[in-house]
């Protein structure tokens, strides 16, 4: 059977409403970020990871939030399963103490997510992790993990499939979701 | 670029593709940051168990692989020849037949014997790493040399290097030709005629038999050891005219009139390939290539265990 076409679920304007309510949430518990760091997971949660520290900084008018990205290739439980390409890890500070929110664009079974907690260990002993996801899947984790700030939750059944387009490389802002059987 | 690698050992450079050995480098770059982290450890082997079997001394490799193993969380076993029962007469094969009957997944191998990990890899399933066949190959110094060339020059690919001194004893020299050259890099070997391998120009590097000619020509210098140990003749009269004519001192290298990269895989004979000056000086980077030796040998042990299809 053919794929069935696409479903919209977040327009470019819903898209930029959402990441202003994510990035005001987060000053809401967060203050001015003096003691707060944000990591992007690579490769997809760096993009919106990106997006929220440029709008914090608009918000806050400060541009030295610490940001990193992390990499969480070598954690995976399902190394030697599939092959796994690494990419970059960039954090040029210590999150001893820190007050941590990890981003990434979609959870799903939680998997990725429980390698970036054992990844981010690796640069110290953070106070507090928070994690934000742009598109949560519910009813489809394999682990207890839960984010504290979402863009949008949709109910998903495994063969589907949620893509996220991001100005920066696809020209427009959307979510979709798309359906393979 | 290909995901991962076409070999299922890393016997020598020769069986690599370009495609292989560029996956390695680019993976070597992301466990240079790993080490470089406050907890320099990440848990990708963890269920892997790693034999290092060295027939043959060895210091710095043998560290070199030993951190990369512990690095990636692997559990590792040492086993020196000097105290085994190779010395009571055991064959490579029930050696390491032994070994891997404890459960052992991988095995590091230097021999004296050029081929013994080919040969092995013909009779045991465990994935092998050759660190060292007799004057045959020594892969992962070529891949930690160009990783090196690379880091300091940004690309090897058309760069010029010459590889100064005992190449008919040096598998290093093999397998940085092989590797250079899938690189693209061009490739000369400099050193007395007794020490030059009769056939060297068919692997198609140019052969130059004065120091001084080399380093004009070239990008950076790889400035080999002598192998004092495998001469079981004499190759040359004295060290003192080695030196003479292929040691490398500050005089010489002011006197090029260009800035030349030296290297050297090390242990160092200080004072006759190279004075202590030139290999503590700010072109040497002689101690970058130990410490990417230990990133690029995580890079092959986590590519060689992470193929996922067997």
């Amino acid at each position: 059977m053919a794929a069935m076409a696409p479903r919209l679920i977040l327009t470019p304007q819903q898209f930029s409403i959402t990441i202003n309510r994510l990035c005001h949430q987060l000053i809401e518990v967060h203050d001015d970020f003096s003691d707060s760091v944000i990591i992007g997971l690579q490769p997809r949660g760096v993009n919106l990871a990106r997006r929220i520290r440029q709008t914090l900084q608009e918000i806050l008018k400060n541009d030295k939030i610490l940001y990193g990205e992390l990499d969480t290739t070598f954690y995976r439980d399902d190394f030697r399963k599939k092959d796994l390409v690494p990419n970059q890890t960039n954090i040029n500070f210590i999150i001893e103490g820190k007050n941590v929110v990890l981003i990434d664009d979609v959870l799903f079974t939680g998997r990725t997510i429980r390698a970036g907690l054992d990844a981010m260990m690796a640069f110290g002993r953070p106070n507090d992790v928070e994690l934000m996801v742009l598109v949560d899947r519910r009813f489809s984790r394999n682990l207890p993990i839960q984010a504290k700030y979402v863009g949008v939750t949709v109910d998903t059944i495994s063969s589907e499939k949620v893509k996220v387009d991001w100005k920066e490389n696809d020209g427009e802002d959307h979510i979709w979701l798309l359906t393979n059987d | 670029m290909s995901r991962k690698l076409s070999v299922k050992h890393l016997l020598g450079i020769k069986q690599l593709t370009t495609d292989d050995i560029e996956l390695i480098l680019s993976t070597a770059d992301h466990f240079k940051e790993v080490i470089n982290r406050p907890i320099k450890k990440v848990p990708s082997l963890r269920d892997i168990t790693i034999a290092n079997l060295f027939f043959e001394n060895s210091t710095r490799t043998r560290t070199s692989f030993e951190l990369a193993e512990r690095r990636l969380s692997a559990d590792t076993v040492n086993f020196a020849a000097s105290n085994s029962s190779v010395k009571k007469g055991e064959t490579l094969i029930d050696t390491v037949n032994n070994i891997l009957a404890m459960k052992v997944d991988m095995v590091v191998m230097r021999h004296p014997n050029p081929g013994a990990c080919v040969f092995l890899s013909k009779h045991i399933d465990a994935k092998i790493v050759n660190a060292g066949d007799g004057a045959h190959e020594h892969p992962t110094q070529a891949l930690l040399d160009a990783f090196s060339i690379r880091e300091k020059h940004g690309t090897v690919k058309g760069k010029k290097i010459v590889i100064v001194g005992d190449v008919l004893h040096s598998r290093v020299a093999l397998s940085n030709i092989f590797c250079l050259q899938k690189l693209g890099a061009e490739v000369m070997v400099c050193g007395p005629r007794t020490l030059m391998p009769r056939y060297i120009s068919s692997l198609g590097v140019k052969v130059e038999y004065d120091l001084r000619k080399a380093l004009e020509w070239c990008d950076v210098a790889n400035m080999l050891r002598i192998q004092l140990e495998r001469q079981d003749i004499k190759f040359f009269p004295t060290l003192r005219e080695y030196t003479m004519q292929y040691g490398l001192d500050m005089d010489l290298l002011n006197s090029i009139g260009k800035e030349i990269t030296i290297m050297h895989p090390g242990p160092i004979n200080r004072g006759v390939e190279i004075t202590s000056e030139v290999a503590d000086s700010a072109n040497s980077i002689i101690l970058d290539q130990v410490e990417n030796g230990v990133a690029v040998r995580m890079a092959v042990l986590y590519l060689l265990a992470g193929r996922s299809d067997d």
